[in-house]
Parts: structure tokens; sequence; C-alpha cells
């Protein structure tokens, strides 16, 4: 699932990301923007999916990215994996892992190397 | 009983979500799961919502799941979307338009991809539907892929069939053709603030008028839906789209086509299982023994035919199973 979490309506990239993980092979649940994470984890759960894709560009991921792990783990989801990406500096990286964001792509990051981490590191059920 | 039955029927979102899933994956153990489920399901209604790419069929599922939860109805939703016939991947983007119902946990919005079926559905979504039934959902809103004129499997799953027209596609000819616009049971006319939706009503009219359908006491109303934008007048044609729908459910009701309806769900239920347990594992043991490459090769010689392998296929196959 591609998940834009908050106030922030720059989807080119969350968009591109769908497309590519589409041309990989992926099914991928697209949910649009200015989503709370309240809205992203039902809908994580309700599609059953392998890993969830955050895409935040207001900076405001330090809040939201957490947040979207926190309620997976209350609604007993804890192993469906979030990874993030965005405008994210990186002093935020090691706050952002602690919480148990797995992975954090900045601009810069080929798509393969997006795909790849996905194909590496994600089993299916 | 089974722990997944019970928490199923009990509504437990990530344990349907999850069958769901290994239904479309075909595993084993979904169909021994749906075995047990099976008596569990047949008690919600079931809404089909068919139409062309971008007739704004995810919009109306949308405002259907409003006037559903104001009349305090749970609503579980399948929307289906197009898998690429090159790389097996998909975007679904249905549940998009339906976000504001995502923390309503009187609403279950389930995804699911084409996988290569052509009539307008998944494969797995009849049995999906059996999931939201035992859930225990009072409505399922079936939305499907946006259709052309003949995938129309939707009937054989739903009770009421929605058809989602937009004006600007067609002369009246359009009208008079098989397929998708013998399967209304309510007509929309979608963005009915367009140009030629009048024009499209008229012709909806009397194609309607010269319909047999008629005779049997149910005339397909057509409902005009204006501008999503412009939320007065839509939501007023939206529960007035949400009254038809309960008018044609008490039609079938009371007319005895519910019934109908039922038997030809039945017939199609037997049908994909008997496909299921015939035509998968012999797929499967080709495919897996390397078995069909030779004999497409065979066929490309013309060293045989499709009918003598087909044939020579089925007879090993009851052959292996008189053994078991």
């Amino acid at each position: 699932m591609v998940a834009k979490p908050g106030l922030d309506g720059h989807d080119r990239g969350a968009r591109i990301l769908a497309r590519c993980f589409r041309d990989a092979g992926f099914e991928v649940v697209y949910t649009g923007c200015h989503q709370t994470p309240e809205q992203i984890a039902a809908s994580a759960i309700q599609e059953d999916v392998d890993v969830v894709g955050l895409s935040c560009l207001s900076g405001a991921h330090r809040a939201l990215f957490p947040k979207v792990v926190e309620l997976l783990r209350e609604k007993g989801a804890g192993d469906i994996t979030v990874i993030g990406g965005g405008i994210i500096p990186e002093q935020d990286f090691s706050m952002l892992y602690e919480s148990g964001i797995k992975a954090i792509f900045t601009p810069g990051a080929s798509l393969d190397s997006i795909v790849e981490w996905i194909k590496t590191n994600i089993k299916p059920h | 009983m089974d722990t997944t039955i019970k928490k199923i029927c009990a509504g437990d979102i990530r344990t349907a979500s999850r069958l769901i899933r290994d239904i479309e994956d075909k595993l084993p153990d979904a169909k021994a799961k749906i075995k047990k489920l099976y008596t569990h399901t047949g008690k919600s209604f079931i809404i089909g919502i068919t139409g062309a790419p971008g007739a704004g069929k995810s919009t109306l599922t949308d405002a259907l799941i409003s006037e559903f939860r104001k009349m305090n109805k749970t609503v579980g939703v399948l929307a289906v979307d197009p898998t690429s016939p090159f790389t097996g991947g998909a975007i679904l983007g249905d549940r998009i338009r339906m976000q504001r119902h995502a923390e309503d946990t009187g609403v279950f919005v389930r995804s699911l991809a084409t996988r290569g079926a052509l009539g307008g559905l998944s494969q797995a979504a009849g049995n999906a539907i059996h999931v939201m039934e035992a859930m225990g959902k009072d409505i399922i809103i079936v939305e499907t892929v946006g259709i052309g004129q003949q995938e129309i499997d939707i009937i054989n799953h739903a009770h009421t069939v929605l058809v989602v027209l937009v004006p600007g596609m067609g002369d009246e000819i359009q009208t008079m053709k098989a397929g998708l616009m013998e399967i209304a049971d309510v007509f929309v006319i979608n963005k009915a603030d367009r140009a030629g939706a009048r024009q499209l009503q008229t012709e909806l009219s009397s194609m309607l008028n010269l319909s047999p359908k008629t005779a049997d006491g149910w005339k397909p109303p057509i409902v005009m839906v204006g501008n999503a934008f412009e939320p007065a007048t839509f939501n007023q044609n939206t529960a007035e789209l949400a009254q038809k729908i309960g008018d044609h459910r008490l039609y079938l009701q009371q007319s005895g086509q519910l019934t109908e309806r039922m038997h030809r769900k039945a017939m199609t239920e037997i049908k994909d299982a008997l496909t299921s347990c015939l035509m998968e594992p012999v797929m499967h043991s080709l495919v897996t023994d390397g078995e069909l490459e030779k004999i497409a090769e065979k066929i490309k010689n013309r060293k045989s035919d499709p009918y003598t392998v087909a044939e020579e296929i089925t007879e090993k196959f009851f052959q292996k199973q008189a053994k078991k």
C-alpha cells in the first residue's frame, strides 16, 4: 500500500512509486492524499497488505510515520512492514528506525533500489 | 467451531481479510475454510455496481455507503481493479474515493485485482462475498472493474445490479445492444450536469419501453446523479438511488425473482467449484511436470490436435482419480 499521511498534497512521488511497483508485478493499493495515520492503519488491515510505504514531503514524518507503526501494533498488525520516504533529514533516521520504520528512501533513491528492497525483505505469507 | 470461522463470524477484519487473501492466492486451506464458512453465508443483500472506467462507480459506492450507514446497516465493499496482463501487477485505486469511511468499524472495504479473470470481477469475488456475508454485513457492494459491453459476471453474484452510464459515449444504437444494457436493475446516469444527459435519458427510456422485462413488473428506473462536487444535489440524487435499490429489493422478495436469482448464483458457484476441482489440478500437474510445453510443441508441429490432446488428458485424469 502506498499512502500519504498528513497535510501534504505532493503526490507525484507516491504515484510514480505506485506505478513502478505495479510494473514490478505488485498489487498496489493507493489511498490518495491527506490521510490520517488512523485511516492508513485501518486500510492496511482491511487490505491485508504486506508492506506500507509512506510518503511525506511536509516535514511531519517524525510525528506521522511512528504513529502508523504504533496503530498497526495496537491493532495486532505489527507484522505489516512500514517503510517511508520523502524529504527526510538524515538526523531523523535513527529516531524513525527506532520507532519501527524498516527502511527510509530519500530523493535520489532509484526506483529499482526500492523495488529490490521490498523483494529482498518482504516475504509473502 | 474453527477459530478462524469463529473470528470471522464475530466480524474480525484482520482474520477475514487474511482469508480473502488466501482465497485470492488459491491456498488449499482457503477452500477448507470456505466449506466450513458456507452455512453462515447467504443473508446479506448484494449490490453490484458496474460501468465504464471513470463513470463514477467508486464515488457512487462511497455515497451509497453513507446512505446505508445512515440506515444503521453495516457495509462490506469489494472493489475490483484490473491486473496487468504483462507483469501481473495492479493499481488498486478504488478505495481512494471511500477513505472517509476507513475508520468506521461498520464498513469494510477490500480491493481485489482481476488476476486474469475476464468477466469484470476476480475469480475470488464469489468467495470474498461469502466471507463478508459470514461477517454479518447487511449490505455488500461489489464494484466491478471498469467494463465495456460484455463483462457481466456481476449478474451471477449480485441481487441488484446498477449500471452506471455517463453522457457522450455514443448514439442511440448503443442503448439497443445486448450485454451490459440488458443487465441493469437500476440505471444511473452519472455526471448528469453534463451536456447530453437528457438525451441519454430519453434514449434509455425508449429502449426500456421496448424491453420485455417491463412485462414482469419491474422497469429499471433511471436515476440522474449530478456533479459530486455540488453536495446538495448530489446527496439528494444518491439518496434517491438508495431508495430505488430498496424498491428493487422489495420487488425481488415479493415477485419471487429473488429465488430465481439465488438459483442462478448457485449454478455459478457449482460451475466455479467444478472448475477449481477439475480444471485447476489438471492444469497444475501439466505445468509442474513440464507436460504442457511438450503438448504445445506437438500441436505447434501438427503432430496432434488440441481435441485429441484434451481427450487424452481427461482420460488420464479420471483414471488417476479412479485409482485414488
